[in-house]
């Protein structure tokens, strides 16, 4: 199985196999919901996480709301 | 003629309150708190941030849980970022995981006074709108910065009554009152108010609105609190309405001068 290096929220993870989006937050066990994601500085349209593809050196944002003022 | 209450209601972007008084969802003592708070307060429009999913534990408690976004408007906030690019990126990111445009802006410029940095503020403000958000501006009191935010498009100006979480007031009452005089859109004091009557200020001054966050979460009863702020932008703005009397020198008797025995 071929690895993967990406950064997700800051932290590097090593990843095998071919995954999507989708797959990553399952694992990560994320209410795909409720969360927005930003790849390599870009938006991933939600509609998009089941088609769009972990490369390697992937920079990955997931992000939620919470309390702020 | 219908009543101030019944008739008085306040539009951002298209979109019609009838509270003034909008709440942020930080630093409570739990989600129950905030709750609990948010409801007294009365207000229709809640700010939350936008931070990381903690993915070593992503089932906690989440305040959508607790704040319901089909009861309440998210105002989605930039705070904690210092440039206009972190800020685009954080509302590009909010309006994905919400599905809204209406935005709280805040770019800040020093970690200690937390003021804004107007600079980077334009900026962003420019980005956003081209970007189609509707931006709400926290901003500092100065009224040329103001004007050109609303130049730009911003749909609502908030200047600060005080640095954020200071809990002093309204330092300068004179160029809030510059700011509303001068715009076309609401103004909103954001950031500063302590306590009920600096809410009452900002609304007798000519404020559409009052933006708060410490000054209920760090009260001893937040709830109690919540109430009275809610109370006091009322009375507030019923008073600016109403239209106070002059301000005399000297004493003018209440009770008639003629008959006296």
């Amino acid at each position: 199985m071929q690895s993967m290096q990406v950064t997700v929220n800051g932290e590097s993870r090593v990843l095998t196999g071919a995954l999507t989006l989708e797959d990553l937050l399952r694992d990560f066990g994320v209410d795909q919901r409720k969360v927005a994601v930003e790849r390599n500085l870009e938006i991933v349209p939600k509609s998009t996480f089941g088609t769009v593809m972990i490369e390697d050196g992937d920079r990955l944002e997931v992000v939620h709301f919470i309390g702020g003022g | 003629m219908k009543s101030i209450e019944e008739g008085d209601f306040f539009e951002i972007a298209g979109r019609r309150f009838r509270s003034r008084l909008l709440v942020g969802t930080g630093k409570y003592k739990d989600f129950d708190e905030t709750a609990r708070a948010i409801e007294a307060s009365g207000a229709e429009i809640v700010t939350v941030a936008v931070r990381r999913v903690n993915l070593s534990d992503p089932v906690q408690p989440m305040l959508t849980d607790f704040v319901d976004p089909k009861k309440y408007t998210y105002l989605p906030n930039t705070a904690g970022c210092y440039t206009a690019d972190d800020a685009v990126r954080t509302l590009r990111l909010a309006r994905e995981a919400g599905g809204w445009k209406l935005v709280k802006l805040e770019v800040l410029g020093d970690q200690k006074t937390l003021y804004p940095d107007v600079v980077e503020t334009l900026k962003a403000s420019e980005a956003l709108i081209k970007d189609g958000f509707d931006v709400m501006v926290y901003t500092s009191d100065d009224p040329i910065i103001a004007n050109a935010l609303e130049e730009i498009g911003c749909c609502a100006i908030m200047p600060l009554a005080a640095p954020i979480g200071s809990g002093l007031g309204i330092q300068n009452p004179v160029n809030i009152r510059l700011i509303v005089e001068q715009s076309n859109v609401p103004v909103l004091v954001d950031a500063g108010v302590g306590t009920a009557s600096d809410a009452s200020i900002a609304m007798e001054l000519g404020c559409d609105g009052v933006l708060m966050n410490t000054a209920i979460a760090a009260a001893k009863d937040p709830v109690a609190m919540a109430r009275a702020m809610r109370l006091a932008v009322e009375a507030g703005r019923l008073a600016y309405m109403a239209g106070r009397m002059p301000r005399k020198l000297y004493a003018d008797p209440s009770s008639p001068v003629g008959g006296l025995i």
